[in-house]
């Protein structure tokens, strides 16, 4: 699994204070310790409360490329805030994301291209989230076509399904995990799927445990990728755990420790 | 209609794993490929799998016969014998084996051992495999004077066993050797042993897995499953698993019947369970017999395309 760090985020109160103070060290431990813990690369995104989200993804990434050469998702929904993230981040990282609508595709699949960057397509479009695995699949089946038309390999692209939180949404849930698996089928070579994981317990009482539950079902029907908080470590040796029973690694009394090691 | 070949691209690779100092005659990598087993065409095999002949401290007297006239009187003295092993056969490692350790063999102490060590180094400065006798108490006592009498030889010494690893890695951590890592033919033994062994502060660099391995015939496709699926583990990015691996081939075969039919039978013997294991993932090979040795030299060049 792909663990991408999810707590580089002005949303959270620390990171914000972080980006308003400029204090790089509050945001360079925040990279190491979900580094520590797991991730393979980390989210970065400034939060609703950046006044200037150009130059403040380029502090962010500045700051964390000082401690790591880890691969950073730039993630905003304004492609010049992306594209002033990519451009200090360097190549090889991931785009937090595109949806299937043709104006975001045509601005952001050059952007990967020129950047030699990963893509996240998200599974929605103006007309709003899929309400069943049929629109999903059809918005998924949108967004291949133009990476296709623009030449751009489906391996870098990360489909997500869009999770909807449980409390909202129970009857999706079904229709979320099945989609991980058929979007796998629709191209070759096939696109990497990735869920924003904590959106599924938004607004719940147990929200560790829903995280959890979902995540080692998902793993089930093929998740390459999640955007997750690494430092659960509940949710994480969770994850190493339904890896292991589907054979992806060999079993060893020390397994835990050994995953994240790698 | 045109056959694509199905290339796997790999993302791990295997330890290079270094033995002999750069002052000695010699140093030999094993190690380092990134791909299966003379795969050329996925990825880099930098290092050609190697021979260790192996040497004995003590006159090897239950060595079958078949097996002992190959060697003669050379088997009386372990100069002789490495002096056999390098002018005769052009050797390019020693694996010397403290058998005399043990009490039924001996009982040699751990000062004579050392002194014996230190000196075939000395006197041949080829890379060197020491083993202990097998007794985890006495190897206790016996190995970490041997790994310091080769201090700052870079030699590889064994064995670590999951409940036997400690004294061991602290002698090699100590006086800069390499750790063989050995397992029952247990995939996840080998895996947690070589954590144990790295958590101590040994680098994975410095560990060499030695997974049991039977003879021809005696569960050897066994050996080769486990050793199949460290390797794809370990190419597919599990760095627990990535070390090269030691065989004791010769110590397996010629313990069996069949080798011991005739001198012939014998060579053909430990030269087939060598083949294997190559294609196993063996990256040293410990053998016996200097005809079966000279079979598999010849064999591994031609599989190295040389």
């Amino acid at each position: 699994m792909f663990i991408i760090g999810e707590l580089i985020n002005g949303m959270y109160s620390n990171i914000a204070a972080a980006i308003k103070e400029k204090d790089k060290a509050a945001i360079q431990k925040c990279a190491l310790e979900q580094i520590k813990c797991g991730a393979d690369a980390l989210d970065i995104n400034c939060g609703p409360a950046s006044k200037q989200p150009v130059v403040d993804i380029q502090w962010l990434v500045e700051a964390v490329r000082e401690v790591t050469d880890k691969t950073l998702c730039l993630d905003s929904s304004k492609p010049q805030v992306i594209e002033s993230g990519l451009k200090a981040a360097g190549s090889g990282s991931i785009i937090n994301s595109t949806t299937a609508d043709p104006e975001k595709l045509g601005l952001l699949i050059p952007l990967a291209k020129k950047y030699n960057a990963g893509l996240i397509g998200l599974t929605i479009s103006a007309k709003g989230i899929p309400q069943n695995r049929d629109q999903r699949l059809e918005l998924a089946a949108t967004i291949v076509s133009a990476c296709a038309d623009q030449d751009f390999s489906t391996e870098n692209l990360y489909l997500d399904p869009i999770v909807m939180p449980v409390n909202v949404a129970q009857t999706q849930m079904r229709d979320i995990l099945e989609s991980i698996r058929e979007f796998k089928i629709i191209s070759e070579p096939s696109p990497k799927t990735v869920v924003g994981l904590s959106n599924v317990s938004q607004g719940t009482s147990a929200r560790n445990l829903i995280n959890r539950t979902f995540l080692t079902m998902a793993v089930a029907f093929g998740l390459d990728a999640a955007i997750l908080d690494p430092l659960d470590k509940d949710l994480v040796d969770a994850l190493i755990t339904a890896e292991l029973i589907l054979n992806k690694n060999i079993y060893c009394d020390s397994y835990l420790e050994a995953y994240r090691r790698k | 209609m045109v056959l694509q070949a199905a290339i796997e691209k790999w993302s791990g690779k295997i330890a290079e794993v270094t033995i002999g100092a750069a002052n000695a005659a010699g140093v030999i990598k094993v190690g380092g490929q990134e791909t299966l087993p003379f795969l050329f065409s996925e990825g880099k095999i930098p290092n050609a799998p190697r021979v260790a002949f192996e040497v004995w401290d003590v006159h090897p007297e239950d060595w079958p016969p078949e097996l002992a006239a190959a060697w003669g009187e050379n088997l009386k003295d372990p100069f002789a014998w490495a002096e056999a092993c390098v002018n005769k056969y052009q050797a390019q490692a020693l694996c010397l084996r403290l058998q005399g350790a043990h009490p039924d063999y001996g009982n040699r102490s751990a000062a004579d051992e050392a002194k014996l060590a230190a000196g075939l180094a000395q006197k041949f400065g080829l890379p060197m495999i020491v083993i202990g006798c097998g007794d985890n108490e006495l190897d206790n006592a016996m190995l970490p004077a041997v790994s310091e009498a080769l201090n700052g030889r870079q030699c590889l010494i064994g064995s670590a066993a999951q409940d036997n690893y400690k004294t061991l890695t602290a002698a090699c951590l100590a006086d800069g050797h390499s750790i063989i890592a050995e397992s029952p033919i247990d995939i996840n033994i080998a895996k947690q042993l070589n954590i144990l062994i790295s958590d101590m502060g040994l680098p994975l660099e410095r560990i060499v897995i030695d997974p049991t391995t039977g003879a021809l015939g005696y569960g050897l496709e066994y050996a080769y499953s486990i050793m199949e699926r460290a390797r794809l583990a370990a190419l597919s990015g599990d760095k627990t698993v990535a070390s090269p691996f030691i065989c004791f081939v010769g110590h397996e075969v010629w313990k069996t019947k069949e080798a011991k039919v005739s001198p012939e039978q014998g060579v053909i013997w430990e030269a087939m369970t060598a083949a294997a294991l190559l294609q196993a993932g063996a990256d040293i090979l410990v053998m016996r017999h200097p005809a079966a040795i000279e079979k598999v030299k010849q064999h591994i060049e031609n599989l190295m395309g040389k």
